[in-house]
């Protein structure tokens, strides 16, 4: 908590390039080195993130989306973590070779994050309006007053009946809703250009999942932030998203409009997905699975990832890795990516 | 993360295709590859051996005087030197692990038994079963070890000339069991009431099984495992209580050989002759080390997630 | 109504809330208060709600895993809360539990036959002793698990094939109802169908009743032939799958079904979203009156008083039961009927076989189940082998007076 940091990267040091790109993730690999093996989290992913954008990284557990959302945030444990190639840009500055202080300084007024569970991302031993206003202490030098009157600002902002007298609650006195919302109040305060918000309302009930997707799309237009949704459900994708990415085993396998994603999927992950899931407005729905399990990751399959599980795959998804490719309107790594798209 | 990882990354499964790998085996094949196991091991296996046949290590009889060589410092004759009577400290400290070793195995599995069939009972019954028996258990838990033994050890009436060997040294594991078991009753009573809502359990109810198999085949073998690595860690106190005990007196005493006895015999002269006081020392300390450094390396292989 | 297997009456579960030095009672949570159902022959009734509303606790109470507070339940014409002993273990028999989270209701010390195998030790005259083995082979076959896997630990299986385990248990006695709390909540989304196809498939072939607990809607709405909707320990609206869906009449099972989101972006802002305002109020201290007034968007003065009963009520086609003085039906989704819709086989299938557990080569073997799901803790997956956490929906429904121990 040094005074020093009032003197932050004045705002001019980070600027969008013309077309509005924020971020850009290039080529990423992450690797696990344990002592049972490496594990391969991301292969090679690459995508970017525009002003005023969301977009959706959808995919199951152990497809390297939230490992992915670590990396950009620089929060993986390095050891075992190992980034061995690639750059994540912002603003056209590379996070990954930036000296680590001044990565520490874009964490919170250029980039922040919201966490599945709030109530293990809060401090149970401070009052939240301290942890809120801890963002304007370290990074603005405010001091403990001023903060807390932020503090107050930001959670009447996201709407916590009573924000005044609650200011000085502990995390334990709110309910699982309003605890995100008090994340969310912590990573706004700074005002970032790029939000990830990792699986924001895994943990909530669908009432309080709507109110929360609602509160962070109306966040996201006043501050046109650049917002990263990392979820499995593709129904908030559906509602939200302006473009989605679909990850498997650490790679991008699909990536679309939202709505090319689900009207033409191009990729058979995608499409047996989309197969997999009841829906609300449907009735008589035959329900059909993916057979057999995500890879483990310390021995992918050869070829596609996808291929054990596929029921399409032929001889060269075993031997050829698909690159991503554009395929009418959109991208997706499959050898017959025109077929599925057609068939 | 990190700590995680240990649990998480399975030995390459190449091999292990259709076998069955229970968590014990798992917990098995990390300990094989630990170092500090293994050197536990080693020392615990010489102590054993020490105190089951103590003439494979030494032919000197320790209760031969030799007046003629009196605290002599270590030499060729006598390796480790010779005390105050002129016994071989050697051959003494050899022969006195067998009072520690006894005393403290014994005492961790009287513990281990008392403590775990308490913590068992009033962690799974609950209620007011629950609330009696945790005081009972708090009330004992607040009478420190020592001090506890010191007075029950004192109200024994001491007449070691005419005292069975292995009675008196029941009298020290009875005096430790009686102070020792609280700890282990209230881990027990932790890891019973931390099994005891895991839906295996309510499925097994559910069932109709009876409660004393839901005991036996859920709750047990999932509880053990702190308990036991506990008792392997307190193993080393209840060593240095009985050396303590014997120290003061009140424990074993001479004519009987023990680590505590020849420390408390040494202190006479230790300025002059520290060499009397340093083997028997050191060898309860590695003895303790040992039983310590045991207890951390299944700690560490039932629950990696400590490291 | 001739073949009811299984009738609630006026359930209540509370739990005494402790406090004070001398730990004397001061309140009551009010997890189950008064809901009264009952579920026919083959059928699957589905109850949702969101946390707290007591759906979890109901389950347990229905199982006699929890004495009710009062309240009868009929099964199949006995009364199980006057069973005692032998005859409710005979009981146990014929009404089984499938639980949601597929780590920890499998015991890791136990091999996969020891689970399913234990039923049958418990109940000795059901199987004879040289047949057990023989009975959870095929339990496993029935499942769709390769039957070799009888001597593997549960954690060598991912969350799906766990679930199916779990199953394999609930239906080892072949009961005739078998109560499923939050089976699928737990699993990846691709791997949900697989499960509850195979769930489909065993009520067909065992002539099982099925009570299906779920937070999902969705799930609920595609294998439940009734549904009951719950908040706050009451049931608030009951009535066929269609009735619920397409002509709800209570605002809360409006609000509920306004809420879920449907994965199709086309859409997107042009269904009606009921937004409601504020949290679940504690069940330990519940509003007076109907207990949604204070968060429902049409509540009058006299819902602050008058208590509503659960009765049949207009729904424009025909009634059904809602616990609303003012209950109206509205359309909140349009539904499509996809029953003619053919699925794609070709990207998933339709079978309830786990094919993995067959397919013994090419490095995707189950005995890696573990390190695959395992594996996304590894690499940081915060979720880790679920894709949601355990106790979502345990905040209130979990015995509220006792808490788990940290570890020493």
């Amino acid at each position: 908590m040094t005074t020093t940091t009032k003197s932050v990267a004045p705002a001019s040091d980070y600027k969008p390039d013309d077309s509005g790109r924020l971020l850009e993730v290039d080529n990423l690999f992450v690797e696990f080195h344990t002592a049972e093996g490496v594990a391969k989290a991301i292969n090679g992913v690459s995508f970017d993130l525009h002003q005023g954008e969301t977009l959706a990284i959808l995919g199951e557990s152990g497809s390297g989306k939230s490992v992915t959302a670590q990396a950009i945030m620089g929060i993986l444990d390095m050891p075992p973590a190992v980034i061995p190639s690639g750059a994540i840009r912002y603003c056209g500055q590379d996070l990954l070779t930036m000296p680590e202080d001044q990565r520490r300084r874009a964490r919170g007024p250029e980039i922040s994050m919201i966490f599945q569970d709030a109530l293990s991302s809060l401090n149970p031993t401070f009052p939240v309006g301290w942890q809120i206003g801890e963002m304007f202490r370290q990074h603005r030098g405010m001091n403990k007053s001023d903060a807390y009157a932020q503090a107050v600002r930001l959670m009447e902002r996201v709407a916590i009946p009573g924000a005044k007298d609650r200011v000085k609650n502990y995390p334990h006195q709110f309910s699982g809703g309003m605890r995100q919302r008090i994340m969310i109040a912590m990573a706004i305060a700074l005002d970032p250009a790029v939000l990830i918000a990792d699986e924001p309302t895994t943990a909530l009930d669908v009432t309080v999942q709507a109110q929360i997707m609602a509160l962070l799309a109306e966040l996201q237009e006043e501050r046109q932030m650049g917002l990263i949704l990392i979820t499995h459900d593709l129904g908030v994708v559906a509602d939200v998203a302006d473009r989605a990415s679909v990850m498997y085993a650490g790679r991008i396998v699909a990536q679309a409009g939202i709505e090319d994603l689900y009207a033409r999927p191009a990729h058979p992950y995608t499409r047996g997905l989309l197969e997999s899931i009841p829906r609300l407005d449907q009735k008589g729905q035959t329900l059909a699975a993916i057979g057999g399990l995500p890879p483990n990751l310390t021995r992918i399959p050869p070829g596609c990832a996808f291929n054990p599980r596929c029921r399409m795959a032929q001889d060269i998804c075993r031997t050829d890795v698909p690159e991503l490719r554009h395929v009418a309107n959109q991208d997706s790594a499959c050898h017959f990516a025109e077929e599925v798209l057609n068939g | 993360m990190t700590d995680s990882l240990a649990v998480s990354v399975q030995p390459t499964a190449g091999e292990d295709v259709g076998e069955a790998r229970s968590l014990a085996q798992d917990a098995w094949r990390s300990l094989r590859k630990n170092k500090i196991f293994w050197i536990s091991v080693t020392l615990i296996t010489a102590f054993v051996l020490m105190a089951v046949w103590p003439s494979l290590f030494t032919r000197t009889d320790p209760t031969f005087g030799d007046i003629n060589n009196v605290r002599d410092t270590p030499s060729g004759a006598h390796i480790f030197g010779t005390d105050g009577q002129g016994y071989d400290i050697f051959a003494r400290t050899i022969y006195g692990a067998r009072a520690s070793i006894i005393v403290g195995i014994l005492t961790s599995l009287t513990t281990l038994i008392v403590g775990g069939v308490v913590g068992i009972v009033a962690g799974f019954y609950g209620g007011w079963i629950d609330a009696v028996v945790s005081r009972i258990t708090d009330i004992f838990f607040a009478i420190p070890l020592l001090l506890g033994g010191i007075l029950f050890m004192a109200s024994f009436p001491n007449n070691p000339q005419s005292t069975p060997y292995l009675v008196i040294v029941g009298k020290v594991v009875l005096t430790l069991t009686i102070f020792g078991w609280p700890s282990i009753a209230r881990l027990m009573r932790s890891s019973v009431l931390q099994v005891k809502p895991n839906e295996y359990v309510l499925a097994a109810r559910a069932l109709g099984a009876s409660p004393l198999r839901i005991i036996r085949s859920h709750i047990l073998p999932n509880a053990l495992a702190p308990a036991i690595v506990v008792s392997t860690i307190n193993l080393g106190g209840f060593i240095v209580a009985e050396a303590t005990l014997s120290f003061l007196g009140i424990g074993l005493t001479p004519p009987a050989i023990s680590w505590g006895v020849a420390i408390s015999d040494a202190l006479v002269a230790v300025r002059t002759y520290p060499h009397i006081l340093l083997f028997p020392s050191l060898f309860l300390s590695l003895a303790v080390l040992a039983f310590i450094l045991l207890g951390d390396a299944v700690r560490d292989a039932f629950d990696p997630k400590s490291r | 109504m001739a073949d009811v297997i299984l009738k609630a009456d006026n359930l209540y579960k509370h739990y005494p809330i402790k406090g004070g030095v001398l730990r004397t009672t001061t309140g009551q949570v009010k997890a189950v208060d008064g809901v009264s159902f009952e579920l026919q022959r083959g059928e699957t009734l589905g109850i949702v709600g969101e946390s707290g509303c007591g759906k979890s606790t109901l389950g347990r109470v229905l199982m006699r895993l929890e004495e009710p507070t009062s309240g009868t339940v009929n099964f199949d014409g006995v009364d199980m809360y006057s069973q005692s002993g032998s005859a409710m273990r005979k009981l146990r028999r014929d009404i089984q539990i499938v639980f949601q989270d597929p780590y920890t209701s499998l015991n890791p010390r136990k091999t996969v036959g020891d689970i399913i195998g234990e039923p049958f030790e418990i109940h000795p005259d059901v199987v004879p002793k040289g047949g057990r083995k023989k009975g959870v082979q095929e339990l496993l076959e029935m499942v769709g698990l390769n039957p070799e896997h009888i001597n593997r630990y549960p954690h060598q299986f991912s969350g799906g094939q766990r679930q199916r385990i779990g199953i394999a248990r609930g239906i080892a006695l072949r009961p005739k109802v078998l109560i499923c709390d939050e089976p699928v909540s737990a699993l990846d989304v691709s791997v949900q169908a697989q499960v509850i196809n195979l769930m489909e498939k065993l009520q067909d072939e065992l002539g099982l009743s099925y009570i299906f607990i779920a937070h999902d809607l969705s799930v609920v709405r595609h294998i439940s032939d009734r549904v009951g909707v719950m908040y706050l320990g009451r049931m608030v609206e009951l009535g066929t799958e269609e009735q619920i869906y397409q002509r709800p009449t209570h605002p809360y099972t409006q609000a509920l079904l306004s809420a879920v989101p449907v994965p199709d972006p086309l859409m997107r802002g042009k269904r009606e979203q009921i937004v409601l305002t504020g949290d679940v109020p504690s069940p330990a201290n519940p509003p007076s009156g109907c207990r949604f007034h204070t968060r429902c968007f049409k509540a009058q003065d006299r819902c602050k008083v008058d208590d509503p009963e659960l009765i049949d009520r207009p729904d424009g086609v025909g009634e059904h039961r809602s616990a609303c003085l003012f209950a109206e039906p509205r359309v909140i989704v349009e539904t499509v009927d996809v029953s003619d819709v053919e699925v794609d086989t070709r990207f998933a299938s339709t079978d309830v076989v786990d094919l993995d557990a067959f397919a013994e080569d090419d490095g995707l073997l189950p005995a890696d189940a573990a390190s695959v799901a395992q594996g996304s803790q590894v690499v940081g997956e915060t979720e880790g082998p679920l894709d949601r956490p355990a106790d979502t929906n345990r905040l209130i429904d979990d015995e509220p007076t006792e808490q788990r121990d940290p570890r020493v």
